[in-house]
């Protein structure tokens, strides 16, 4: 039945075929490579448009800014991408970040000094992570639900701790933090580089982003490998509500001062980003360049019509069909 | 009808002793007695129903035996859950419940036992390693396959089963325990994972088929043991038995 004789053709084609790549044509006929690069097609595309219908769009002092306003996106978009990718959704995640940036704002004024009150900040936010988490897998209640439930629980929380009255942060660390620079980038900017650089080495290259993967995929199947994953779920949520609290120290050095206001627009661009970034919502698929450059291009678009004088009514507009068309086309994922 | 014979334990990888297993008022089955021999294919036919896949699930931890004994490598060995069987060198091949669409044959092959290099305090995965030994795994058994870059989710069932059993073998598995392998595969792939089966035996690999193919068991196993209502009602070589003898074992008319 298996001699080495008969052994050796079928290797030599398992070899074979492991060389040969899709020829480039072939790849541009195929919808599921545009499903795939959406999100860097959508930003080469809004580049070019908005390049040729206004040239400031592409001055240095214009990207370096664009930039900037991205950073605080791209590093809920990340969040947000853990949590799709076990086939989950946070909607508390904005919450979450108005509640650290409040968290923030009283610890500081109330003189615990400014890394302290950073800390403090982040640890909240991962705790209500963790909580979405816990409520989720032991709870065995919807995300949808429980997260809908934590963004209320939250924002009463955040209202009651502030008073509903913004808390002024007067810190030189935030500050500089907001408006330094390093080499081209400023520091936010570079956060968000860091952020991207290890989340995409956790996703691609350890045990846990596997585990993550085949948890979103199919989780039975993964539970009767062996995975945990309850385990796997709670700390997705938990990094989510860590990214959130990373967002809100930057929040807080870009605004100067901590308010009870939630930015819903960053919740529906943080889950904007993730589809337009090939991330499947049913779990198992995911990126975290993709979802980094489908955040990048969202504020490119809402830079762009700015500088064309479009109303900022339109904006909300123009995301919500840019993600609707992205949706569209990754029905041609494969 | 054949009795139940015993035997000799020493030969027998995996055994049990009066075991029994009800769930609620509900009697799954009551004092069987089995023996798996080592380097061979055991089969467990019956009809539906009758206990075979409680049995089994009872066997490699998934399920707790309400009582009796279970006998690894000739020592008591209760599993108290997947794991620790896995751990003993027990792999079993679930039914529905094998791979992840999403990830890639790999992937799959590696699922819950990657390959790891450590870099200080973090441990990344070596995903050339794993590829290479992919190749090896499915080489050694074999099974062609396109690309160990391939996702799961293109394969076909019979590549998907050759997969799953691969994954199970290429653990340095002592037993590997099979629900209903060919249950919902074509001709052709059906032979495809039969002779995969017989690969496995002559690697040594002692083999637990549960199936409800009499030709099938009659080809692969070389003991047949009968379950019906909830007992071991017989055990037969392979060899010495017929299609017949085997319709009439299971359904009782004998």
């Amino acid at each position: 039945m298996s001699t080495p004789e008969q052994n050796a053709p079928a290797r030599v084609t398992a070899g074979a075929a492991e060389e040969s790549r899709p020829s480039l044509s072939a790849l541009l006929l195929d919808p599921s490579f545009w499903a795939d690069w959406a999100s860097v097609v959508g930003l080469v595309g809004l580049v070019i448009v908005f390049g040729i219908a206004q040239p400031v769009f592409l001055s240095v002092a214009n990207l370096q800014a664009l930039l900037l306003a991205a950073a605080i996106l791209v590093v809920l978009s990340i969040g947000q991408t853990f949590v799709v990718a076990t086939s989950g959704i946070d909607l508390s995640l904005a919450a979450a970040v108005m509640l650290g940036a409040i968290i923030l704002g009283l610890f500081n004024a109330a003189g615990y000094g400014i890394f302290l009150a950073c800390v403090l900040a982040v640890l909240a936010t991962s705790a209500v992570g963790f909580l979405n988490g816990l409520l989720i897998t032991a709870g065995r209640i919807p995300d949808f639900v429980v997260t809908l439930g934590t963004l209320s629980g939250i924002t009463g929380l955040g209202l009651i701790l502030s008073g509903g009255e913004p808390t002024m942060v007067g810190s030189t660390f935030l500050l500089r933090l907001a408006s330094g620079h390093f080499g081209p980038f400023g520091y936010p900017v570079w956060v968000a580089i860091a952020a991207v650089i290890v989340a995409h080495i956790a996703l691609y290259h350890t045990r846990f982003g596997v585990h993550l993967l085949a948890t979103g995929g199919q989780t039975e199947s993964a539970n009767a490998l062996g995975i945990r994953t309850n385990r796997v779920k709670i700390a997705a949520y938990t990094i989510s509500g860590f990214c959130a609290g990373i967002a809100a120290i930057l929040l807080v050095a870009r605004i100067g001062s901590a308010e009870p206001l939630i930015n819903t627009s960053l919740l529906l661009n943080s889950v904007a980003a993730v589809v337009l970034g090939g991330v499947s919502l049913f779990g198992g698929r995911a990126s975290i360049l993709g979802p980094a450059i489908g955040a990048l291009m969202l504020t490119a678009l809402v830079n762009g019509l700015t500088l064309l004088s479009v109303s900022a009514f339109y904006q909300p507009l123009a995301v919500g069909a840019i993600v609707v068309l992205a949706a569209l086309i990754m029905r041609y994922q494969k | 009808m054949s009795a139940v014979h015993h035997i000799p334990s020493s030969e027998a990888i995996l055994a049990c002793e009066g075991l029994s297993k009800h769930f609620g008022g509900i009697r799954a089955f009551t004092d069987v007695a089995f023996q798996a021999r080592r380097g061979e294919v055991t089969a467990v036919i019956g009809d539906n129903g009758a206990g075979k896949s409680t049995l089994i699930r009872c066997l490699v931890g998934v399920h707790v035996p309400d009582g009796g004994e279970i006998f690894f490598d000739g020592k008591p060995k209760p599993f108290g859950n997947p794991d620790e069987a896995r751990k003993a060198g027990i792999e079993t091949v679930h039914q529905n419940l094998a791979l992840i669409d999403e990830l890639t044959v790999a992937q799959n092959l590696f699922l819950n036992r990657e390959i790891v290099r450590r870099i200080g305090p973090f441990a990344l995965l070596d995903r050339k390693a794993m590829k290479t030994q992919a190749r090896a795994m499915l080489s050694r058994l074999s099974i062609n396959m396109p690309s160990v870059n391939q996702r799961v989710r293109r394969l076909s069932g019979g590549q998907r089963q050759a997969i799953s059993i691969c994954r199970a073998a290429g653990s340095g598995a002592k037993l590997v325990v099979m629900d209903e392998p060919t249950a919902a595969l074509g001709v052709q792939e059906t032979a495809n994972v039969e002779a995969l089966i017989r690969r496995l035996r002559e690697q040594g690999v002692s083999v637990i088929l549960v199936s409800h193919n009499f030709d099938q068991v009659r080809r692969l196993s070389d003991q047949i043991w009968v379950m019906r209502a909830g007992k071991m009602v017989a055990t037969v070589r392979a060899s010495e038995t017929s299609g017949n003898e085997l319709v009439a074992l299971v359904t009782g008319a004998a």
